[in-house]
């Protein structure tokens, strides 16, 4: 009893703390709405590693399929793990009550998560995990301090270590920050992995708004539809305005 | 207040042509709130085709199932079902199926696949009310025992789902599009080979 | 014909048209500034036709909103422009009645006889505010739950009553269902059906006195006073060619509708940008917080009002007292409707009067725009005190305008309209 106790007290901090805002700055996300490959990347590494606890509740698995071009069997054999049908949304498997006691709070859904976050946040997110024995998970984020997850992707990029390296600096030796570095026992190399986590941001900003390239393409034919009619209007004008002296 | 004479044929063009093309823009405008009604995927989605388990239904046996939202009744006919077929085609409106209610496979005098399995949406064509199916006593004709007599206006079908003359309702019963997965499986609301 | 004359007799569409449109005397030097009331009147016609389409999908309920906003999003075919066009029509409708009102104080469009003009055009603002509001908590977000929460507890600064009437607005202990439903029922259509109402009243009280224009002089001079070859050469309705002698004035029909036209275009024009490339507006329209479910257990790190609420919400924080706050959020629009009576120049237009009351405008404008800026920032020292200094000048501007503007010293005011 004591001990649940406690470890629902150590939870609480991140709870409370989820809500304070990094303001440094953020590598830029150079995402590709339009590269599917990309997309179809994303949305392996969220089906293998971020579903199982954060769901996607208002997006269907048909449409990512379709909007991603993966045929729905494949989809349906190699990508979904919970659901019932290929046209239902994505539910984690995990069970509300059991996770919230888990990790302090209920995972949050994440089909919108780049729209509250943006995508730089969540590449830079996504590669600023870093080891912290003093945390319950034994990891800690740079832009998300004392975040409430364990570093899932760490068999993919190997353990993150805050690292510093002795330079020379205005002539004396000095240790100088250099970043979060992977110790190399990942799966992927820096660069892929950087390329992974761009891809898993390209998926996510691709949840939150799945008609964005609808939305975009039916733009340039409705401007293009007014600017016609706005030299035509303009013509119209001055030739009645001709009677006005 | 100029005294410039008024080009009146530039004038008009103009103004016919803003029209136009500002009527075809109205007219575009309009199509996102036409469409907008359109089944959503949900509807959609909800009305996927539905595998239904046929190895338990008996001779005589009526199971019902559910395809866009509307009853769909899968009836094991029993041979004396298929024999009274043909007696009653002199009271039919339509007993060769000629009215596009069917697939093109079900375009028979049993209007199905099979003639052991008739496959049908349980709606009748005169309202909208679905229909009951009667085994015994259907009281349409001598020596036919069964068929469907729906409720709401007293319209009688046959047990092919062909409407008899003299009812309100003016076309047979519609015939989804199915096929038999394997012997015991029926796939209902989707041609074979469709996905 | 015969069929016109036969619904004429019954009812005076033909003439109704003549006397409000086709022969209906505006005067010919109206500029950029005076498009934005056909355009408010377009954003109204958007707002009601996409609002309609919205309720279709949408499901007015603690449990069900939020999911049915992304079902529209999603499933619904063409959901997303509909509601698209309806939020980025929201603040559109701002910006266009914001620049209308902007128009009416630098040519004097309040001044006598248009006080009841005005009057009637701040109620549609507040009913305005009253609408964007309510409509703004039904996506059920996290800003829409905890916007409401703030501007609805303002009322709990009213002396003895405050309480028991903020829990009766929201209906619960916390803003609940029960809020989301009656704001739901307000905002779809008691309030549309009083600002329809309003603007009807608006503009039959613009036609019964007439527009001003950029000059600020009549075009209506007393009968008799004015020569035959200096008259508008228009027909013009005989309800005001028999009253008096037009000058300077053309048919609204086809005049400024060929040109109304133009600028709907312009303006359709920038809409579709934002609709189809900034949708969000970079969180000014849609703020990222309300894509997360409201969650009455968790505030977001930094709440703002939607930016065109936000010079009024700045107001409210200048000031260190609960209720002097919300007085002076309502003093700031009840001032605006007090226009009328607080001027008291004798020219109307910004273009006759003093250098004085130019640099007083600028620096409410400015004001405002600043006051605007700091309502979606988060409160800091600095911040409060510039917000305090804009406030006084806020306020100072009535009160400056009040005192000099009897016997303010403007330029000659011309008899005829210029270019």
């Amino acid at each position: 009893m004591m001990k649940r106790f406690l470890m629902a007290l150590a939870f609480l901090i991140p709870a409370a703390a989820i809500a304070a805002g990094y303001s440094g700055p953020l590598d830029k996300a150079n995402i590709d709405q339009s590269d599917k490959a990309s997309l179809q990347s994303g949305a392996q590494i969220y089906m293998n590693y971020c579903l199982g606890c954060h769901s996607m509740e208002y997006q269907r698995y048909q449409r990512t399929f379709e909007d991603l071009d993966i045929p729905l069997d494949l989809g349906e054999e190699f990508l979904q793990f919970t659901g019932d049908g290929v046209g239902s949304h994505k539910v984690s498997a995990i069970d509300a009550d059991a996770s919230s006691e888990w990790f302090g709070l209920t995972p949050p859904d994440l089909t919108m998560v780049a729209r509250v976050r943006g995508a730089d946040w969540l590449y830079t997110y996504f590669r600023s995990f870093y080891v912290d024995e003093s945390r319950p998970f034994g990891v800690n984020n740079e832009v998300f301090e004392n975040v409430g997850m364990p570093h899932v992707l760490q068999e993919l990029q190997g353990v993150p270590r805050k690292t510093w390296e002795r330079r020379l600096v205005d002539g004396e030796m000095k240790e100088v920050y250099v970043g979060i570095k992977s110790d190399g026992t990942g799966s992927m190399s820096e660069d892929e992995f950087d390329q992974a986590m761009l891809d898993l941001t390209n998926f996510l900003v691709y949840t939150g708004e799945p008609m964005i390239l609808e939305r975009q393409r039916m733009g340039m034919f409705v401007i293009g539809f007014l600017l016609v009619l706005l030299i035509l209007s303009i013509l119209l004008k001055k030739e009645y305005w001709r009677d006005v002296k | 207040m100029s005294n410039a004479p008024v080009d009146k044929g530039r004038r008009r063009f103009l103004t016919v042509a803003t029209a136009v093309v500002g009527g075809a823009g109205v007219v575009g405008a309009a199509v996102p709130f036409i469409a907008s009604w359109n089944p959503s995927a949900k509807a959609r989605i909800a009305g996927a085709p539905v595998e239904m388990k046929i190895d338990k239904i008996e001779p005589g046996q009526l199971v019902r199932s559910e395809w866009r939202g509307s009853p769909v009744w899968v009836i094991r006919r029993t041979q004396a079902m298929i024999d009274s077929l043909p007696l009653v085609e002199d009271n039919l409106r339509d007993p060769d199926s000629e009215q596009p209610q069917q697939p093109e496979y079900a375009k028979n005098k049993h209007r199905s696949i099979d003639p052991e399995w008739f496959v049908a949406v349980g709606i009748c064509t005169h309202l909208g009310c679905s229909p009951q199916f009667i085994q015994r006593d259907f009281g349409a004709m001598e020596g036919v025992d069964a068929g469907f007599f729906c409720p709401c206006h007293g319209s009688r079908f046959d047990i092919a789902g062909r409407v008899f003359q003299g009812v309100p309702a003016p076309t047979n019963l519609m015939i989804p599009p199915h096929y038999f997965v394997d012997d015991a499986t029926i796939l209902i609301g989707e041609e074979e080979g469709a996905a | 014909m015969s069929f016109m004359n036969w619904i004429d007799k019954r009812i005076p569409i033909s003439n109704s048209m003549k006397l409000h449109v086709t022969e209906y005397p505006a005067p010919k030097n109206f500029n950029f500034w005076y498009l934005m009331g056909s355009l408010a009147i377009v954003v109204l016609v958007n707002q009601i036709v996409t609002g309609i389409w919205l309720t279709m999908n949408y499901t007015p309920s603690a449990e069900g909103a939020f999911a049915s906003v992304e079902y529209i999003m999603r499933d619904v075919e063409f959901g997303w422009l509909l509601r698209y066009m309806h939020s980025t029509g929201a603040s559109a409708f701002f910006v266009v009645v914001y620049l209308h009102m902007f128009r009416g104080m630098m040519y004097g469009s309040y001044q006598k006889p248009r006080e009841l003009l005005w009057i009637f055009g701040m109620l549609i603002f507040l009913v305005l505010m009253a609408e964007a509001f309510m409509g703004y908590l039904l996506p059920w977000g996290q800003m829409s739950y905890w916007g409401a929460q703030v501007i609805i507890s303002l009322f709990s600064a009213i002396p003895i009553i405050g309480d028991d009437l903020t829990t009766w607005i929201r209906g619960d202990y916390v803003i609940s269902g029960a809020t989301l439903n009656r704001f739901f029922a307000l905002h779809v259509i008691a309030l549309p059906l009083v600002i329809v109402i309003l603007v009807f009243l608006h503009l039959i009280a613009l036609h019964e006195v007439g527009s001003n224009n950029p000059d600020g002089v009549d075009i209506k001079k007393p009968k008799g006073t004015v020569k035959p070859e200096d008259q508008a050469q228009f027909k013009f309705h005989p309800r005001y060619a028999d009253k008096y002698d037009i000058v300077d004035a053309i048919p609204f029909h086809p005049y400024y509708t060929v040109k109304d036209i133009v600028g709907l275009v312009g303006f359709l024009i920038l809409c579709s940008l934002v609709i189809f490339y900034a949708p969000t507006m970079g969180g000014f329209f849609l703020e990222p917080p309300n894509f997360t479910a409201a969650d009455p257990m968790k505030t977001p790190d930094h709440i703002a009002p939607v930016w065109y609420f936000t010079p009024f919400y700045a107001i409210l924080r200048a000031v260190p007292d609960k209720l002097l706050g919300v007085i002076a959020m309502g003093g700031a629009i009840v001032m605006l409707a007090l226009l009328p009576w607080l001027d008291r120049s004798k020219a109307r237009s910004i273009r006759y009067r003093s250098t004085l009351h130019k640099v007083n405008l600028t620096q409410f404008v400015i004001c405002f725009i600043i006051l605007g800026y700091l309502g979606v920032m988060p409160a800091t020292d600095l911040y409060t005190l510039i917000a305090r200094i804009c406030t006084a000048l806020y306020f100072g501007f009535f009160i400056f305008l009040f005192l000099y503007s009897k016997n303010e010293k403007i330029k000659p005011l011309p008899e005829r309209l210029t270019k």
